[in-house]
């Protein structure tokens, strides 16, 4: 009888320590779980272009939610991602179209700084300011998105007044992959890299899950804080150059909604939103995730009206999948 | 740092405790008449700009365009008062109001469909409840998929079809006035509710249970209040109003789509914030909520006269919540530089940002110019 016991009991005490040392298991077993499904519904879904597909549709996602995961890291949220996105898109687009002959890696710089310095305006009211992050980025959210409109004046940037340099850069292909997911990739690794082995990464997660702790080791909380939102805004900046390439215009709309869609997709790669705890494998799984769902559900042929709600259902599965199994790791 | 702090906290509570008897002008630093004074100084204005301002049948639409904002409104005062908050408001409306919809298309009594848009919208209200009070996940993340999906329920129901016709007892809901006045009937609504939220987030045990919350969850919970009820209620109670707001505004347009209120959440959290409620939790009053949405609504009327786009209009809004949490600050700020040595890296710093600005902003109008002078 005990030994029937602890024949059971062994194993299962293993998989929950699995679980603890890889917080990304859960998300792992579910993406595989619905690929399954989905293969069995639509074999077309375990296809190199489908794939190739997914991974472009998501790569802009995956780079702004890693600026939002760093953001989120110290218990912030930046809500204005999109109309950043939506700025700066406008901006890179109004540029190229007077000066088609501009280098492209010109324009990228430009988007980056363009970028940085929306963000900046974000870092300043926030740190200087003490305004509430979710407070601050709401209110700036819809000023750029009046800005893009001021600077547009209602008009927008349309494919065929785009040069070919542009839209190269993110339908390029090196090895038969696109670009863009080389540069979703590439940053990924980056941010992985900044965040798990620099100083400023490591203080980072240090500001987030203690405050007080963070400044008594000699910290300043306030310098990272500000540091998180040039992120997001350079980060953002950049995902404006991508979706002026891959989308080939600048519109007023550009992004209109994104913000919400990096919360989630950081939430769902197990980036916790009261700080400290979160990683970029996460957070790019969680992004890969949501493509999947979106790519899966036109596949299942379930009617596009109906998608939205899959969607948000799948993503509160998920996210309770997630605290259940947390809450068994931890009882363990 | 500590010892600093502590002395700080205990200078302002001796602070606090005197400024009862302090001065009389002390009251009017309040919040609130501060908004107020904004709110006259909005009036003002306006009547200079506008003739058309003060009009008795203007004002009176206008109000009225207000009040879904407003219904939706009070339960999340009460929402932000406990520290958490509510995304899903405007998702949840357009979710009941498209059930509504689609019995109607059927052919159903439209009080009956109604009632059944009521249902869902409590019934959404109960789902975020039981997620954010029992499963324990923050309410931000819950919030934040029933966004999507309560949208997407909404799209699911009416695809791109809209609901019409509804019978004008309906619209009376949206569009109807109270006894031949000009006043219209959404706002005698919103104001019966409003006394109703404001009495109990201010004069009853389970308003005050509420700031307990909001101030520090533990402690409520060990002195006995019943935190997990209190939260799984008021999510209800938030469905429930979005779900009423759904239908007065299927009422005032006459008609439903899925994409009705879409975006109306930011309004709403953004006219609670600029009435003096703190995000955290645990401070603000109904006062001041109400206060700022009739600030809002009258900055939005009056940029409308003049004839101002919607999404400049978006912007000043944007720039006022931000500024209205600036301003209170600023004089700690002053007071903490005057404190900290004279450093050359922050002069450094504020030079080389305010370079950054200029440019970006000489980058601004300079790349704007040419295209724009096409036009």
């Amino acid at each position: 009888m005990t030994t029937q016991i602890s024949r059971r009991t062994t194993p299962r005490i293993n998989v929950w320590d699995l679980l603890a040392r890889f917080r990304e298991v859960g998300i792992i077993v579910f993406i595989l779980l619905l690929g399954a499904v989905v293969t069995l519904r639509a074999p077309s879904f375990l296809t190199v272009n489908n794939f190739r597909d997914i991974l472009m549709n998501i790569s802009i996602l995956a780079i702004v939610a890693l600026g939002q995961t760093i953001v989120i890291l110290t218990k912030g949220i930046d809500l204005s991602v999109s109309s950043m996105i939506g700025l700066v898109a406008m901006m890179v687009g109004f540029v190229m179209r007077q000066y088609p002959e501009t280098p492209i890696f010109l324009i990228v710089l430009l988007g980056m700084a363009l970028g940085t310095i929306a963000g900046s305006f974000n870092s300043i009211i926030i740190t200087f300011g003490k305004v509430p992050p979710i407070i601050a980025t709401l209110g700036t959210l819809s000023v750029y998105r009046g800005l893009v409109f001021f600077y547009s004046g209602g008009t927008w940037v349309n494919s065929f007044e785009l040069p070919q340099s542009i839209k190269m850069l993110s339908k390029g292909r090196l090895f038969g992959v696109p670009n863009l997911i080389l540069i979703a990739l590439f940053i990924s690794i980056i941010v992985y890299l900044f965040l798990k082995f620099t100083r400023t990464g490591r203080n980072i997660y240090a500001v987030g899950s203690n405050v007080e702790a963070a400044e008594y080791a000699g910290i300043r909380p306030q310098r990272i804080i500000f540091l998180v939102y040039l992120i997001s805004g350079l980060l953002s900046g950049i995902g404006a150059v991508l979706w002026v390439s891959r989308f080939e215009s600048a519109q007023t709309n550009t992004a209109l909604g994104f913000e919400l869609q990096t919360v989630t997709a950081a939430v769902i790669g197990g980036v916790s939103i009261s700080g400290g705890v979160g990683t970029v494998t996460g957070v790019v799984l969680g992004a890969i995730l949501l493509g999947i769902i979106q790519n899966a559900l036109t596949l299942v042929r379930i009617s596009p009206f109906w998608q939205l709600a899959a969607q948000g259902l799948l993503i509160l599965i998920a996210v309770v999948l997630d605290k259940v199994i947390y809450t068994r790791v931890a009882r363990n | 740092m500590t010892v600093e702090t502590i002395n700080k906290n205990q200078q302002e509570n001796i602070i606090s405790d005197r400024q009862a008897r302090k001065s009389f002008f002390s009251i009017f630093l309040k919040w609130e008449w501060l908004l107020f004074v904004l709110i006259l100084l909005v009036i003002f204005i306006n009547t200079r700009l506008s003739p058309f301002f003060l009009n008795a049948i203007n004002l009176s639409r206008t109000s009225s365009d207000f009040m879904e904002i407003g219904l939706m409104m009070l339960p999340m005062v009460l929402i932000i008062v406990t520290g958490n908050i509510d995304l899903s408001v405007a998702s949840n409306m357009g979710m009941s109001a498209s059930l509504m919809g689609l019995m109607h298309n059927m052919g159903i009594n439209i009080w009956l469909a109604a009632l059944a848009g009521l249902t869902l919208g409590t019934l959404g209200g109960v789902l975020n409840g039981y997620l954010v009070a029992y499963v324990k996940l923050p309410s931000l993340v819950v919030t934040l998929g029933t966004f999507a999906f309560f949208r997407g329920i909404a799209f699911g129901f009416l695809g791109d079809q809209a609901a019409r016709n509804y019978p004008s007892q309906f619209t009376f809901i949206g569009q109807g006035r109270v006894f031949d006045t000009l006043i219209p009937f959404s706002v005698v609504l919103f104001i019966a509710l409003a006394l109703i939220f404001g009495l109990v987030l201010h004069r009853t045990i389970i308003g005050r249970q509420l700031y307990a919350i909001g101030n520090n969850e533990p402690a409520a919970k060990y002195s006995g209040v019943p935190v997990e009820k209190i939260k799984f209620i008021l999510f209800i109670v938030s469905g429930f109003i979005s779900a009423l707001a759904g239908l007065v505004l299927a009422a005032r347009f006459g008609s439903t789509r899925p994409d009705n209120g879409t975006g109306l959440e930011l309004a709403v959290i953004t006219a609670a914030v600029l009435g003096g409620l703190d995000i955290n939790g645990g401070k603000g009053s109904m006062y001041g909520a109400t206060l700022a949405l009739v600030l809002i609504g009258l900055l939005r009327f009056g940029m409308g006269l003049l004839n101002i786009q919607s999404q400049v209009q978006s912007m000043v809004i944007g720039l006022l919540l931000i500024v209205s949490i600036l301003v209170p600050h600023i004089g700690q700020q002053i007071r903490f530089l005057k404190q900290v040595k004279f450093r050359w890296q922050s002069i450094l710093m504020t030079v080389g940002l305010l370079v950054v600005f200029t440019a970006f902003f000489i980058f601004f109008f300079w790349s704007r110019a040419p295209i724009i002078a096409q036009f």
